[in-house]
């Protein structure tokens, strides 16, 4: 390693990478679909699906991933060559705790009702395979920016899917997005009429997140492509 | 309803108080099944039952030890007034708590790895390889933070991240002797693997959901 740095071959000066090449931009676009955290990588999906009722919540939460997952990735990054690589699962829960702490304030000091509702799945973030598994697999090997970018492009593969389960949780089991009606009201029963729509409960509970997961996942898979053994 | 069960509800500290939270953390509000954690783990080695039964073996066993020793640090170190048997009344480091509970789990993995590599060889071939995995198991930092956001008292965090464990390994176990049978079945191709696993496991997490109207008194 040190052999390497001092030779004359790598002391000359190096040509100028472009800021935004082909590499780069594999980095952002591969996680969104082909090697999606979620759906093909199965990391990440312990706080994928409790935070999933409302739109709302989800949105904060998917910021907050979007936050710690590319802050923790520069971190690393920078830090990579200083950390021994006995300790570096301390080093990098530390940093991502940090983070996490940091993310958990702001939200209580700015939305509290959001941070109410999200409990402790703010601070579950700290084990989202996710963000500890990018640290290890791509921050430790690349440099700050290229570890910004895929960061970027991990938590928003992430967030997509979280954000469609959230849709579809919040319009199926109580007919509205964002708080706002969607459904319209003239389809439920008043109890002069019954036109016979009523809201799926299902989608409010656990395993309708758990069906609705593996739905999305066969449709993801059955797209791209891709297959496991059972 | 809530209302009604406070209203009903034994002394929590009471043996019928401690059976219920027991009850409750096992079928009711089973960790994995209900709140989601977990599930990295329990996807990734719910392939083969006696693999699952060696990872919720060490889960029950982490669980137990680790949320009362949190249960200690939040109440003697980091809480608001917690230090003033140090003469220091006015500190609150509850914002440090995450740092602690990640800090004491890695810890005490390490050491209950130790500990049973020196005195159980039999064990320690049966859980050895697991415990690693542990540290970064949402399930075992997700009931520390339970903890602290419910106000538990020691007795009720010891039994609470008991029956946890248990809720978990029972959700693990049944999930990987499924996963043996689904084998021979003929699933869709891009449906194989997590796709099934999911669809199986919201149909159990439907079955636990039966037992969330019976009350221990």
């Amino acid at each position: 390693m040190t052999a390497t740095v001092d030779s004359p071959a790598v002391a000359q000066p190096k040509p100028k990478k472009p800021l935004f090449g082909k590499k780069e931009k594999r980095a952002v676009l591969d996680p969104l679909w082909d090697h999606n955290p979620i759906a093909l990588q199965v990391l990440g999906i312990c706080s994928a699906l409790a935070v999933t009722v409302k739109l709302g919540p989800t949105l904060a939460m998917c910021a907050a991933v979007i936050f710690v997952l590319c802050a923790s990735n520069v971190v690393v990054s920078l830090l990579r060559r200083m950390i021994p690589s006995n300790i570096r699962i301390i080093v990098m829960l530390t940093v991502i705790s940090s983070l996490v702490t940091v993310v958990s304030l702001v939200l209580n000091a700015f939305m509290y009702d959001i941070s109410k509702q999200l409990s402790v799945f703010i601070a579950l973030i700290v084990t989202n395979c996710i963000v500890l598994g990018r640290a290890e697999a791509f921050a430790m090997a690349n440099g700050p920016w290229r570890s910004f970018l895929d960061g970027l492009g991990n938590a928003v593969g992430y967030a997509w899917i979280l954000i469609a389960v959230a849709i579809v949780r919040e319009v199926g089991g109580s007919g509205k997005l964002l708080d706002m009606q969607i459904i319209p009201a003239a389809w439920y029963s008043t109890g002069v009429q019954d036109p016979g729509y009523i809201n799926n409960g299902l989608m409010l509970l656990a395993p309708g997140a758990f069906l609705l997961l593996g739905i999305l996942v066969w449709v993801q898979r059955g797209i791209s492509g891709y297959t496991e053994e059972n | 309803m809530i209302a009604l069960m406070l209203a009903q509800a034994p002394d929590p500290n009471s043996l019928a108080g401690l059976t219920g939270l027991a009850m409750k953390a096992i079928f009711v509000e089973n960790i994995l099944l209900a709140f989601f954690l977990g599930m990295c783990s329990y996807l990734a080695v719910s392939k083969r039952v006696d693999t699952a039964l060696g990872l919720g073996a060490a889960v029950i066993f982490v669980l137990t030890i680790t949320v009362p020793v949190n249960w200690v640090i939040y109440n003697f170190i980091l809480r608001e007034g917690a230090l003033s048997w140090l003469g220091m009344p006015d500190t609150d480091l509850t914002y440090l708590g995450l740092i602690f509970y990640i800090a004491v789990i890695a810890a005490m993995v390490q050491i209950v790895e130790m500990a049973i590599d020196k005195y159980s060889q039999t064990l320690y071939a049966a859980l050895g390889i697991f415990l690693p995995l542990i540290a970064v198991n949402c399930a075992i930092l997700g009931a520390s933070l339970f903890m602290q956001e419910r106000d538990y008292s020691l007795a009720q965090s010891t039994v609470f991240g008991f029956s946890s464990g248990i809720g978990w390994a029972l959700a693990i176990i049944s999930m990987a002797a499924i996963r043996q049978k689904l084998r021979t079945a003929n699933v869709p191709a891009s449906l194989r693997g997590l796709g099934i696993t999911f669809i199986v496991t919201g149909l159990i997490a439907m079955a636990f959901m039966t037992f969330s109207g019976i009350q221990i008194k």
